[in-house]
Order: structure tokens, then sequence, then C-alpha cells
């Protein structure tokens, strides 16, 4: 698989963290090669959080990368703070549970998708799998990692809060696969920019 | 001293992590250190682990405090280690003082952050100046700056048996986003690898009665005939002087018949080896020149590498504002090659950048 | 015939006669701490830390180890040196604007930490080295070089107190004390304490001390005196204030 670099954006809290380093394990499990870098500035209490990750079969080289092929950016605020690291090659994923002024959207790039993860996580899940919604949109955007090797990861990072309740794994295991699925159907359907 | 690693094995960690198992693995025994980012994570690994294999640390009140309680623990003949950035390296300043006139094998990682003042908790490589001669001293110094998770552990280690066989202080010089990325690197102890550890000992309170077996030990940095000071100070020199061939590390690639020579180091050289590919792949004749060794400068193999290639040009990256190409500059004094600088400071360069600046002054 | 005069074993005697000026109070203090010493047998494992001042000129004055260090970090030098061998035995030698102006965050914080040390700090009232400054000890209205027309506290504030606030920093288990050069019994008693306090593993000991820089204080010897005896006492009260080691001791 030759380099993919995702930009994840959200506010603090929202746990893109927490997604970042999970698909990171995934990939480095799967023994690709991978550098994932938090922003760690002055936002890292509160305000907007990106994690910066880039996976590849050989060997990666600047931990830093001006454009990303997927941005996924989960607030209003994220999606100005992101846009920049859009281009005419890459995907951009907002969250379309609440209206986006159009003025946010980046100028340039290849799809504009919207997916109503908040709104799903409250309605049909649990708002606190909302990150992992997202988690498998990634997936399912990038092929970064397969869907065996997110569960996996998962169940390493979360393994201690699923014993105490078994139908947590359910339930982050679903809400991934929701994910991967809208991802799927919205790069079917998702809105063309044309640069 | 106990196995920390054990079998070798492939591990998936954060820059500051691989500090603390690297300087565990070489025996590290005790660790002083005042928070700073984006160091802290160095002392919050090795507050957990240290217990475990019988090492300690303590929090002092500021970087001054650090840097000289090393100089002390050393005295007594333990391998000690520091680790700060950016204003706290200015502070350190002065104990790394102390460490050079005194012969002090000290051992300290910085995580370079934006500068000047406190710049920013991010990322630079703005500590090179400082790191490599900062003081009221001669640079009396080793350098190293890492590029890959691998080198940050690989040079932790062998930082610590520098600054013991050398006992010139050392420090091993990464940046904010190797200390907070993660990235795959294989970690192993030391004498799996065939890496022999030297060992500390002490310079105040050795064995022996005083006045029957061993005299009392004056350890001197302070001196009232300018004489007495010269004479330290050249010899310093001249031991220094002697061991640059055993330091000197550096890294070439693609420059037997490079039009234009890219120098970088540490993070940087990561785009730079990158965009020396890509500029190759479209016809561009492009080599690659990395220190390692910032101090000792492996200024003898670069200027060999300008005379093979015939290179027309040099370009020098940075995520600084000159650091690197001032250091360059008096390394290679004389030499007629033109050099460019591609200057940012406190920021991230990718591999886009240089091939744009090469291409726009070739 | 010359006679040498008695000297305590743990003297270095090729670094004798010592450096210090004619009426100092140094020799005082390092007469009073070799004679500990040398009672204590501790100086096959004694390191002995000076600071830059005039205490510097002591860095070869004892048959024991020492080390030299940067102005006001002895104390934390002497920390790594103990928290590397707690079975040395630390003592860091400093003046009062080593210990209670550029080192201060050091010494507060060693005591806060009740590290292990034995420090001694020789208070003279100014910075001899470099020529007689203020120093935080500066009495009210004391000409220095840095205050001509006497030391205002409306500008520069009143004497750093210092066993006073350490003592208000530290354990029950620190030993703390003021002594005088102008009570030799006292003093020794003082810094033999201080140093048993360490042995015994109790924690911090600090003594400050009294002491005369006729040279720049432009005395003679009976106004050098006075000075310590009737102007300095006033404002630093001689004795323990904090000793873990209970009374009757000697």
């Amino acid at each position: 698989m030759s380099l993919i670099r995702i930009a994840l954006a959200g506010e603090g809290g929202q746990g893109v963290q927490a997604i970042a380093e999970i698909m990171a394990e995934a990939a480095y499990n799967q023994n690709m090669q991978t550098i994932y870098i938090p922003n760690f500035g002055l936002e890292q209490r509160g305000g907007v959080s990106i994690a910066f990750l880039q996976v590849s079969d050989r060997r990666i080289g600047a931990p830093k990368f001006n454009k990303a092929d997927v941005v996924i950016a989960l607030s209003e605020r994220a999606i100005g703070r992101t846009a920049g690291y859009a281009d005419e090659n890459t995907i951009f994923v907002y969250d379309n549970s609440y209206p986006v002024p159009e003025a946010e959207f980046p100028k340039k790039a290849r799809k504009i998708i919207g997916i109503p993860a908040v709104e799903t996580a409250n309605n049909k899940l649990h708002p606190r799998v909302f990150n992992i919604i997202i988690m498998g949109a990634a997936i399912g955007l990038t092929k970064i990692v397969s869907f065996e090797a997110a569960q996996e990861a998962l169940v390493h990072k979360l393994g201690y809060k699923f014993e105490k309740d078994p139908n947590l794994k359910e339930l982050n295991f679903k809400a991934l696969q929701i994910g991967k699925e809208m991802a799927e159907a919205s790069l079917q359907e998702g809105v063309e920019v044309h640069a | 001293m106990q196995a920390v690693i054990g079998e070798s094995k492939k591990a998936f960690m954060t820059g500051n992590e691989i500090v603390t198992w690297a300087a565990l693995a070489a025996g590290a025994e005790i660790m002083f250190g005042y928070p700073i980012t984006p160091q802290n994570e160095i002392m919050h690994y090795w507050t957990r682990l240290a217990p475990k294999y019988g090492r300690e640390f303590l929090q002092t009140e500021d970087e001054i405090s650090a840097g000289f309680t090393v100089c002390g623990a050393v005295q007594a003949g333990r391998k000690a280690f520091t680790a700060t950035a950016g204003p706290g390296n200015v502070l350190m300043q002065e104990p790394f003082g102390m460490a050079e006139a005194m012969r002090l094998p000290l051992v300290a990682v910085i995580q370079q952050r934006g500068g000047p003042s406190s710049g920013t908790v991010v990322y630079s490589q703005q500590e090179v100046t400082l790191t490599t001669f900062g003081g009221n001293g001669e640079g009396h110094r080793i350098v190293y700056s890492t590029a890959t998770h691998q080198e940050i552990f690989d040079y932790v280690i062998k930082g610590f048996n520098s600054a013991w066989k050398y006992r010139f202080p050392t420090f091993i010089m990464g940046d904010g986003y190797q200390a907070k990325m993660r990235e795959p690197l294989t970690i192993y102890e030391p004498r799996e690898r065939g890496i022999e550890m030297v060992a500390p000992y002490p310079l105040v309170g050795k064995p022996g009665h005083i006045g029957e077996n061993r005299d009392p030990a004056h350890l001197c940095n302070i001196y009232s005939l300018e004489e007495e000071l010269y004479e330290v100070v050249m010899r310093h020199a001249a031991d220094y002087e002697r061991i640059i061939p055993e330091i000197i590390e550096y890294e070439e690639k693609e420059c037997d018949d490079a039009d234009i020579i890219v120098v970088s180091h540490g993070v940087v050289s990561r785009a730079a080896d990158d965009a020396v590919k890509a500029l190759r792949a479209q016809g561009i004749k492009a080599g690659y020149f990395r220190p390692i060794t910032l101090r000792p400068f492996p200024q003898q193999q670069l200027r060999d590498a300008i005379a093979k290639s015939g290179a027309k040009k040099m370009l020098v990256a940075e995520s600084a504002y000159g650091q690197l190409y001032r250091l360059i500059r008096q390394e290679i004094y004389g030499e007629t090659i033109p050099i460019e600088g591609l200057f940012m400071p406190g920021v991230g360069i990718v591999d886009y950048d240089i091939i744009t600046k090469v291409k726009g002054i070739i | 015939m010359t006679v040498s005069p008695a000297v305590p074993k743990s003297w270095y005697l090729p670094s004798k006669p010592h450096k210090f000026c004619p009426g100092c109070g140094h020799g005082i203090v390092l007469k009073a701490l070799g004679e500990v010493i040398d009672e204590l047998d501790i100086l096959d494992r004694t390191v002995f830390g000076c600071d830059i001042g005039c205490s510097l000129l002591s860095w070869n004055f004892f048959n024991c180890d020492s080390t030299q260090t940067h102005h006001g970090r002895t104390t934390p030098v002497m920390v790594g040196i103990k928290r590397g061998r707690p079975d040395l035995i630390t003592i860091g030698y400093m003046g009062d604007g080593g210990g209670y102006s550029i080192g201060s965050q050091h010494l507060l914080n060693s005591a806060v930490r009740n590290e292990k040390v034995t420090l001694i700090l020789v208070n003279n009232t100014n910075y001899g080295m470099t020529g007689g400054q203020m120093a935080p000890t500066t009495l009210p209205g004391q000409k220095t070089e840095t205050t001509p027309y006497g030391r205002d506290t409306e500008l520069t504030g009143y004497p750093t107190k210092g066993p006073e606030f350490l003592s208000a920093l530290t354990q029950d288990s620190a030993y703390i004390a003021r002594a005088t050069v102008s009570n030799y019994r006292q003093l020794k008693r003082f810094i033999k304490n201080a140093l048993r306090n360490q042995i015994e593993g109790n924690g911090f000991s600090f003594v400050e001390v009294l002491s005369t820089c006729p040279t720049n204080w432009r005395t003679n010897a009976q106004q050098t005196l006075h000075f310590l005896e009737d102007e300095m006492e006033k404002h630093f009260p001689v004795g323990e204030l904090k000793n873990p080691l209970g009374k009757g001791d000697k």
C-alpha cells in the first residue's frame, strides 16, 4: 500500500486522538510503517485537536504533511482549521448532523462527504461511540487496516472496559461497522468539488 | 545490572518513551528533571518504570538544579541524566558549562521546541547553536542529532558510553515531533548487540583511606591565574580534537555525481531523503548529506562530498533561521561552493518544500 | 625555631596559610568544621563542596574530597552527590549571596524536600569577593559599594533571615541554627550537631554563621567585633531553631 495521510480534527474531548492512536496501533500490528503525531500545541486543553496519521508499506519521510489524502473534521471550527490540508486529491469528511456554512469548506477537494455521526450515535447507538463511528468511516475510506484488525485494536485498547460491560464491545463493533458502511455509501454519493 | 529489554523486540512507541527505555537499557541509575514540554513524558515513563529496575528520580526546583544535581550524581559515580527543551535548555547551559569545564559525563536529551523565548511547545531545530556552543566555553561537547525512533534508542545508549568514555557532556538532540510521534523500531539489550556499556566510576568518595592509600580529590573549575585556565582548556581542546575521528558520524547518499547537495540534520533529513529521491527520479542530480554528530561536525566528510561530486550548489534545509547553515559555513570555511538556505524556523519541513526550493535555485 | 600551631588533622596543610583576609571569620568557621570532622572521624567519606565567592577559597582547605561549583549552585551539586551516594557525608559551604540570593531557590527547595545534606552559610552582610556589594543580609543603613548612602529598606527591603524562614519550611527532623564566630564553642557545637543530624539520616541540616569582613566593612579590630556582636547579633539572633537530636548534646 502506498502512503496514506490522514488528518483528524475535532473539539477537545471528541476523542480524535484516541481513535488515531487505535488506528495507528492497528496498522503497526499489520506490519505497516506508521507515524502518528498528535498536535500538542497550547490547544491540548480545550480547542481544536488535530491528529496526523501516516501509514505506508515503505519507510515514511517527514512526520508532518501539508496535504492529506483524507481529512476528517468533526466540528465547525475543525473544518476551518483543517481546510488547508485539502487539495484536489483530498477526500474531506465532515459531520453533517448540523448545518455548516458553505464558506467553511475547503476550496479544493476531490470529494466532500457529510456523515451524520453525531446524529447516528445519539439516536441509534450511544453518544460515547461517536468517535468509533468516525474511526469506522476512516477505515472505510482509506482501507489502511482491515475491519478485523481495527476490531482487534479496539479490543486491545478498550478490553478492560469491555470486560466490565460486555454490551460495550457489541456497541463499539456496531459503531465501527455503521461508520464503515456510511463512508463506503457516501463515496458513491459525495459532493464532487472541482478544483 | 538487571536486564531491561530481554529478547530484542519490535515496539511502537513515542520518542519520549523510547528515551526512557534506552536510558534504562544503558544502565542509567538516576534522572533529575523539571517539567517542560515536549520532554515531559520522558519523566512520566521514567518515574513509572525506574522503581521496577531499582533506578531513581528527583524532580528538582528548576532546570538549573536538574543540571547541577546531574553534575553532583556523576561525580558520585552514578550514571545520571536529564532531559529538557527550549527555555529549559537555556537555563541548563550553566550546569552544561560546568560539565564541560570539569569533564563530567553528563547526558542530556534535548527535545527542541520553538523559540526564541517560550516560542512554541511544538517543534523546531532552533536549539542547534545553544546545544553545540552554548555557555561561556568552547563547545567541547558531543551532540547527536537523531532522525528516527530507532536512532533515538541507539544514540541514547551510545550517548551514555560516549559521555563516560570521553568525559565530555553528551547530548541526544531530538525535537517535539520525534518526542511525540509514534513509529516502529526494535529495542534491545546493548549486550545482545555486542555493545559493552562503559562502567561508571566515582570522582569523589573513592574507596580507601585518605593519607594511607589515597589522596583527597580536589575538583576544580575556577582558577586564580589565566595561565592555569589556559592549560586546562588547551588540554581539553587537544583531548577533544584527538577523539573527533572516533565520534564523527554522518550519512551520505547520491553525492558522487550530484549537481546540488542537500544538507539537513535530524528529522528534516527524512524529508531531504525523500526529496533527493524524487528529484533524481525527475532527472535532477541531487545528493544528500546529513551530519549525525553536530559536535564534532563531519566537516572533512562534507568537504570530500563537495570535492568528489563537483556540485555547483549546496542547499541547507532546517527548521531554524540558519543555525545549521552558520555551523556548516564555519566548519567548511574556504570552500567556494555557493550555499543556499531553506529556513523554516519552528515549522516542519516536508519533501515538497525541498523539491520546490531545489528546482528554484538549480 | 618555628613552632607550628595545633591544627585539625583534616586540614590540608599544603594550602596553609589560607588565603582569607586578616580578620576574616571564614578561618574560624573552617577550623571548627575541621575539628568536628576529626572528632566524628568522617574524613574518608566527607565531600566538601564550595560556592563561588570568598567561600571558594576553602576549596582545598581540607584533606577530604572537595568540589567547586558555581555561584549559588553548591546546594544542588551536594544534593546530587548525596542522592547518588547516600553513604557519603556532604557539606555545602557558601556565603550569604550564594545561599540567600542567587541560590535561594535551591536552598529553599532542598529544605522543603528534607535533603540529607549539611549546609554552612557564612553571613558577613556583603559580597566580599566581588568587592563589597550589598547582600541580602546587609543591615538597614549599612554602607556597601552598591548602597553608598546606606541600605534603604524602602528600596531594598530588610535583611534576609535564613534560619527563620528555613525553620518555617522544614519538618522536625531538620537541624537549623545560627552561630557566630564570636562564640567558638557554640559554633563548633552547632556545626557538629548539623553533621550528626546528617550522619543519623534525619534530614536537612543548616547552620548560618555570623562572620566578619573587616576588609569590606573598612573597620579596625575593635570596630569589627563591635559590628558583629552589637549590630549583627541584634538583627540576627544566635541559637538553635530546630534540633531533632534533643537536649544535652555537646
